[in-house]
């Protein structure tokens, strides 16, 4: 059974060369790659912190745009007067505290009803935030201080790190097998003594902190942003895709998902301007009928006929 | 001793009332039967008893502490464990993670215990699952189903276990296998309550009945003085197959 493991000696090998092969990527390659890499980076965080809470207790947020978008706007209002590992300190937390209160909105929601309240929520933010630049401050948009994209680039991989290793920590730990049974039955999780109201709420507002995180630090790449494109409802549907394109299973499957669809969806957007969403949309369609369980669960399957 | 005490429990949905003004307690080491018609509020009493339902009014204690008004997983902490009329497993879990998870965060692991994993195929073993190791809870047949819900109930290691209809849908060779288990449990020390409708195995196991009907408790008593009140005949056992099984 289940317990914080030992990774093994090979996993730890790889993992250290691949941080060491991106953290040194911006010395041979040229600067638009980091940029696009950055992007990857920011979409494996969303879809990694996505899946955090959601893949294990089925509860499917659709409000990941608002949670990056109170990061984003916290870093505009932050950026001017704070340093940047503050600023984005903040977000983070500023989003954690909005998970909680949205987890105690949701608490008697479950299944779809879940899912559509998230949604709703995250239309009214950004409406509400829109409708507080029209009327109140009379300026619809913010300027946000340019930060050298090198320092955008190691920031992220620093969030990317972190939140990969939360999610390994909760998912190898006693906590993790408490939101999976919630996952898979709410009233016997209570029944047995866990806390499911305190785990709903507080890993909700943990996954919440990710998304924030890397809403502060990529706002100061964008320059200009405004309520339409900081909380851009696209945004909260496409970690989800990305989870379920890798598979949910296991952590390396929203990551895997997030890096090859970003990846993707940067080569259609050069090549096939015009058509990229919807070779886009196909790609996805074929991956959903063929794999069910995504990347992971083609992996598992392969790996099983070869043994 | 009273472990378990109810006073002028009441609970209403709407305008009707599921149970009016009952009144019943639990001995320590006691094995209580509940029975009484369909919609006579015994898994009501149950759901009241393990946190899923608060009173409308009244109160309920255990170990002369009031638990009503208290949240599920607090009143398996204070050592009440149930299971479900329905079965409610973690379908997708393996048979000893469903159990592993009673041990690692029921009542037991507030004093201080050793090992959850070897408690939790201890208790696995009791039941007689212990062969099903990497099978899922869902390809389980209805009994064992309904064992591993029991087996789960008692990782939380509970000193009072309620149980709701452990016995439906099994066969006969079947719920003799359940009542040899349930006296087990019993044997332990474990104080019992359980709704039941397989009367052989009520009046088999049970040192005391109530009897619930349209929400109020009409009977109480050792099993042989319950098949005698006319009043319990006539709401619930009749003439016919109940009585003579």
């Amino acid at each position: 059974m289940r317990s914080v493991r030992a990774v093994s000696l090979q996993w730890v090998l790889f993992i250290c060369l691949i941080v060491i092969l991106i953290g040194t990527m911006p010395l041979f390659v040229k600067p638009y790659t980091i940029v696009s890499i950055t992007s990857i980076l920011m979409y494996i965080t969303l879809a990694v912190s996505w899946s955090m809470f959601c893949a294990p207790t089925g509860y499917i947020s659709l409000a990941t745009a608002t949670f990056f978008g109170v990061g984003i706007y916290s870093s505009a209002v932050l950026a001017p007067v704070l340093p940047l590992p503050m600023v984005v300190v903040f977000g983070g937390l500023l989003s954690f505290l909005l998970g909680l209160l949205v987890g105690v909105i949701s608490l008697r929601l479950a299944g779809f009803y879940f899912a559509i309240f998230t949604f709703g929520l995250s239309e009214l933010v950004r409406n509400s935030v829109l409708w507080w630049e029209h009327n109140i401050t009379i300026t619809v948009g913010r300027y946000i201080p340019l930060v050298n994209s090198l320092i955008v680039y190691y920031s992220m991989i620093g969030i990317v790190l972190m939140t990969i290793l939360v999610s390994y920590i909760i998912k190898h730990s006693k906590v993790g097998l408490a939101l999976e049974s919630i996952g898979e039955c709410e009233d016997a999780a209570a029944s047995i003594g866990i806390n499911v109201t305190a785990l709903r709420i507080t890993f909700f507002a943990i996954s919440c902190f990710f998304m924030g995180m890397a809403g502060a630090i990529m706002a100061t790449k964008w320059t200009y942003i405004d309520p339409n494109s900081a909380f851009n409802p696209v945004l909260s549907f496409t970690p989800v895709l990305m989870s379920l394109f890798g598979g949910v299973g296991q952590i390396y499957g929203p990551l895997l998902g997030a890096s090859i669809l970003t990846f993707i969806s940067e080569i259609l957007l050069s090549k096939f301007p015009y058509h990229y969403a919807l070779i886009y949309g196909i790609i996805f369609i074929v991956v959903i009928i063929f794999l069910p369980e995504g990347l992971v669960g083609w992996v598992k399957r392969w790996r099983k006929g070869h043994r | 001793m009273r472990i378990l005490e109810g006073e002028k429990v009441t609970i209403h949905f709407g305008g009707l009332a599921a149970l009016q003004n009952v009144d019943f307690h639990l001995n320590q080491g006691e094995v209580v039967g509940l029975i009484g018609p369909n919609g006579a509020g015994k898994t009501t009493l149950l759901n009241l008893i393990s946190g899923f339902l608060a009173p409308t009014s009244g109160v309920i204690k255990f170990r002369g502490e009031k638990i009503s008004g208290l949240k599920r997983h607090q009143i398996c902490r204070r050592g009440i464990a149930r299971t479900f009329q329905s079965v409610k497993l973690f379908s997708n879990m393996t048979v000893p993670m469903n159990v592993l998870l009673g041990s690692l965060f029921g009542k037991a692991r507030d004093i201080g215990r050793l090992d959850p994993e070897q408690e939790a195929m201890e208790v696995l073993k009791f039941v007689g699952l212990s062969e099903k190791k990497d099978i899922l809870a869902k390809d389980l047949t209805l009994t064992d189903q309904k064992r591993l819900e029991l087996a789960r109930a008692l990782a939380t290691m509970p000193e009072l276990l309620l149980l709701d209809e452990v016995m439906a849908g099994l066969n006969p060779a079947e719920v003799i296998v359940a009542i040899r288990l349930i006296k087990e449990i019993s044997g332990k020390g474990i104080t019992i309550l359980m709704v039941e409708h397989v009367m052989r195995a009520i009046m088999s196991i049970s040192d005391r009945i109530i009897v619930l009907h349209h929400g109020e408790k009409i009977a109480e008593g050792a099993p042989q003085e319950i098949i005698r009140d006319k009043k319990v005949i006539e709401s619930y056992l009749g003439t016919d197959v109940y009585a003579k099984s």
